[in-house]
């Protein structure tokens, strides 16, 4: 057991449980949007330290190369680039639907916008 | 330590606790943010299986899988938009 | 910022696509090396007119300084937000208190503003929901007491911005322009 291999376990086990998090949280919440709060940002960062984990634990192995490191974290940047985007695309689709906010909800500043817009045309 | 096989059992289990909202719902958003989930979690997996099996080649299967899971979520998020 | 000669963008094509070209071969034989120049100065022909319009001037060392202390910041940021969030999941009572609010950005190019709202969705509780020009729509999972009870549209959308915006901005102003 090497150095390597030791924080690569590690960051593959913290990935893991912002995994869990992130199914938790897509059972727990109440709406649509709120789910999406905690899952995508949840299994962003999960996927970060699995994926640059299994980078780092590679290089403590015999197989394993430098070359590995640098490929999971191509994937991690391109995880972490395109998830939001997603979820932008989502969340955007979920109001243009018309599925209403949670009964909690306190604040809506984007439905005074659209009346507005839809009241100067 | 633990060992890869382990982490490929927990990560299989939160995909299984994801896959409740989907068969859930109640609205198709709802099931689609699932999915958008469950593929962020499969690419973690797919990572981890080339570590499982020792071939770096695996890893190439990871990144075209989140290239073309990216594609569909948006496709699916523009049609429900009514863009497409 | 005007438009940059023809040579420095396709130069400035040239560079970022072998940069990704390095980074997804990960491997530095002299034969994939040199293929990998070659389809970079092949693509660059017909990709450099839609690809840029800054050219060379995108890699201004300053840009890449604050570029470089852009990224811890921000993957601390990050990992703030999902202790935050765990916080929220794991307890019993879950408290939230979601709404959607406004802010105004003081970015003015295209990608300056994708970055921020890319920003902005990974970090604590906040996520974009539609972006107007220089109106951000933002959907919070705990609206603060400030924004929430601001007694004119103005000061709602100055609290607000102050407390997700601008903690950004100062990167990206720099970076994006």
């Amino acid at each position: 057991m090497n150095a390597a291999a030791v924080i690569g376990e590690a960051l593959v086990l913290i990935g893991t449980f912002f995994y869990f998090l992130s199914a938790l949280g897509l059972i727990r919440m109440p709406d649509v949007y709120n789910r999406m709060q905690t899952s995508t940002k949840s299994a962003t960062l999960g996927s970060l330290g699995v994926v640059v984990g299994t980078g780092i634990w590679a290089i403590g192995t015999s197989y394993g190369s430098w070359s590995w490191l640098v490929k999971t974290v191509t994937i991690a940047t391109f995880l972490l680039l395109t998830n939001p985007i997603s979820a932008h695309a989502l969340i955007r689709a979920a109001y243009k639907k018309g599925i209403p906010l949670w009964h909690g909800s306190v604040v809506d500043k984007y439905r005074e916008h659209l009346k507005q817009e839809g009241g100067e045309e | 330590m633990i060992g890869v096989n382990v982490y490929l059992v927990l990560i299989a289990i939160a995909l299984l606790l994801s896959m409740y909202r989907v068969f859930r719902g109640p609205t198709t958003v709802d099931r689609l943010v699932a999915v958008d989930i469950m593929t962020t979690i499969t690419a973690g997996l797919m990572v981890l299986f080339a570590l499982y099996y020792k071939r770096m080649i695996f890893l190439d299967v990871a990144l075209v899988y989140a290239v073309l899971a990216f594609g569909g979520v948006i496709a699916f998020a523009r049609y429900l938009e009514g863009g497409i | 910022m005007g438009e940059a000669s023809r040579v420095s963008r396709y130069l400035y094509t040239v560079i970022v696509l072998f940069i990704i070209w390095l980074f997804l071969t990960a491997s530095i034989d002299p034969q994939e090396l040199g293929f990998g120049l070659l389809l970079s100065l092949i693509v660059a022909t017909f990709a450099y007119e839609i690809f840029t319009t800054g050219g060379l001037a995108n890699l201004h060392p300053k840009k890449i300084i604050y570029a470089a202390a852009y990224i811890p910041y921000f993957l601390w940021a990050m990992i703030m937000a999902n202790l935050d969030v765990a916080y929220r999941v794991l307890h019993p009572k879950r408290p939230i208190r979601p709404g959607i609010v406004h802010c105004k950005t003081v970015l003015n190019t295209d990608a300056g503003k994708l970055a921020l709202a890319n920003s902005i969705t990974l970090t604590p509780g906040t996520i974009t929901l539609d972006v107007d020009d220089e109106d951000y729509f933002i959907h919070w999972i705990w609206v603060p007491d400030e924004v929430l009870h601001a007694e004119t549209e103005d000061e709602h959308v100055k609290n607000a911005s102050s407390s997700i915006t601008m903690p950004f901005e100062k990167f990206l102003k720099v970076i994006f322009g």
